[in-house]
């Protein structure tokens, strides 16, 4: 990337955004008609599947805990999502990533509800630039709430850091590639801030360190806006459905009855 | 409790084909209502999602320069893999790929690759030293039966629509800009059956498929040609059966190829 660049004196960031501003968010429920429950992201150009199986059987048997659900996720991405072709099966990267979103979303869950048995949490990227763990995890959160699982909190996160001399939010793969970039995935319980979700590699002062941890909690209560909208939506729609179902037994009663009415005049 | 419960619906299959019915209510020889859509992934050099009624699959090639095979200086290549994601079906898992997966990935590659639908020589950038190299993966996003005609119609729009990179002077790609395409000479498509209770059914679902006794897949041209067969599952089919099938396959090929001339 190019050296010059410096976002204090361009005062905006190579995709026009703010310094504290995140790509655009969406977020639709039930897309996967098998899972107990589903939801699918774009997150700029972020796509992703996430789909929830359980509370169902452990297998292998011997990995169950008799105290709580284990939360099993499996972060994976397609081989065409990134640039350069990525070989199918899942590598080193994948595995630590489904670690730690399986341990953020456990917070989240109240898995002590389900002794000995298994939520399979499946997050499939299809489409990928910078930030795809934490458009995992918000995707994720949003499924397991679309699958009815009792949870104390959704898990919101996002990308924060630095790149081009500034803090800024949500870093895009051009920012993830800056000479400074410091790239920080942050998930949050967003009624209690607690935190659940904490990588970072890079160089910060402590006083960066402050200003980017505000900043992250910032953002991820504007996903937490967002994954919310989601799950109000599933319900406006089923609930529009509902109605028109209703209406439509209502009309098909009338016919039946008039039937029988002539049957009676009969 | 879901092998009971499969049981019971596989059983339900079952008495309805005996009665020469479905239990979603198609006739033996109808096809589930498919969409296409393309360009979802903008890192791919092609991509489509496929909805075949509740089976729903996404494809994707990702084009690269490699060395041509010694014994093909002049010709490119192209491998095509099948993932079906535990994102897709309970009953799916991950790991190494299953062999419905592997054969699932060598049908499919079968009737596009034997039917000189892609020129080779075509793929080839300079003689003996550079070639594209062409990988196309497709992943189950929800699983319903019949993964072949999904993933054949999703292969061939893909390949259809797909942009080849574009080179800068030394001969390495331009990341995101493109040109040319990869022209195809023939379009085809796989068109699968199964047997169950006796009967042929065109587009198995994924109840169909566990009550079935046998498949089979007929890939063929829109000119013609058969370009690939393959049967499945323990049972076996008359020759009548073959030919009864071979000559739908033709039909419902030309019906799908139709559709997929609308797609941009």
């Amino acid at each position: 990337m190019d050296r010059k660049i410096d976002y204090k004196k361009t005062k905006k960031r190579l995709d026009g955004r703010k310094m504290d501003e995140t790509r655009p968010l969406s977020i639709k429920t039930g897309v996967i008609e098998n899972a107990d429950g589903s939801a699918y992201l774009e997150w700029g150009q972020n796509k992703i599947y996430a789909a929830v199986y359980g509370p169902r059987e452990v297998l292998p048997k011997h990995s169950a805990d008799p105290l709580r659900s284990v939360i099993k996720v499996e972060y994976r991405m397609t081989s065409f999502s990134v640039p350069q072709r990525k070989r199918p099966g899942p590598n080193r990267r994948d595995q630590e990533i489904s670690k730690v979103l399986g341990e953020a979303l456990s917070r989240a869950v109240f898995v002590e509800q389900f002794p000995n048995t298994e939520i399979g949490v499946y997050v499939e990227v299809v489409d990928a630039n910078a930030g795809s763990r934490v458009a995992c995890l918000t995707a994720a959160s949003v499924a397991l709430a679309d699958a009815g699982m009792p949870m104390r909190d959704m898990v919101a996160a996002t990308g924060v850091g630095k790149a081009y001399g500034e803090l800024v939010i949500d870093l895009n793969k051009d920012e993830e590639d800056a000479p400074d970039a410091v790239d920080i995935p942050i998930a949050i319980l967003p009624n209690s801030e607690e935190i659940v979700l904490l990588q970072m590699d890079g160089l910060l002062t402590r006083k960066e360190w402050d200003a980017i941890a505000k900043l992250g909690i910032k953002g991820c209560k504007q996903v937490y806006e967002i994954q919310k909208k989601a799950l109000v939506e599933k319900f406006e729609l089923s609930e529009a459905k509902g109605k028109s179902q209703v209406a439509k037994e209502k009309t098909v009663k009338k016919k039946t009855v008039k039937k029988t009415v002539k049957k009676v005049k009969k | 409790m879901r092998d009971t419960v499969m049981e019971y619906e596989t059983s339900k299959v079952l008495k309805f084909a005996r009665e020469g019915k479905r239990v979603d209510g198609r006739a033996l020889d109808e096809m589930r209502e498919i969409t296409i859509e393309t360009g979802m992934s903008e890192n791919a050099e092609g991509s489509t999602i496929v909805t075949l009624g509740k089976t729903k699959i996404i494809a994707g090639l990702k084009v690269d320069i490699g060395k041509p095979y010694p014994d093909n200086q002049d010709e490119g290549s192209i491998s095509i893999g099948a993932e079906t994601l535990p994102l897709a079906h309970p009953d799916y898992e991950s790991g190494r790929p299953s062999a419905d997966e592997v054969e699932l990935a060598r049908v499919v590659d079968r009737g596009l690759r034997e039917s000189k639908a892609i020129d080779f020589k075509k793929l080839c950038i300079t003689k003996g030293e550079a070639v594209w190299v062409g990988f196309l993966d497709f992943y189950a996003l929800n699983g319903d039966g019949n993964l072949f005609d999904a993933g054949s119609i999703a292969a061939l729009v893909t390949f259809n629509n797909a942009k080849l990179p574009k080179l800068d002077k030394e001969g390495k790609i331009i990341l995101h800009e493109y040109d040319g395409k990869i022209k195809l000479a023939r379009q085809p498509l796989l068109t699968t059956f199964a047997k169950v209770g006796g009967k042929i059914m065109l587009d198995p679902t994924y109840l169909e498929e566990k009550a079935s006794d046998a498949r089979y897949s007929a890939a063929t041209t829109d000119d013609g040609f058969i370009s690939a067969m393959q049967k499945g599952v323990g049972g076996s089919f008359t020759l009548e059966e073959v030919d009864y099938m071979i000559d739908k396959a033709f039909e419902i090929g030309d019906k799908i190829r139709k559709q997929i001339k609308q797609v941009k």
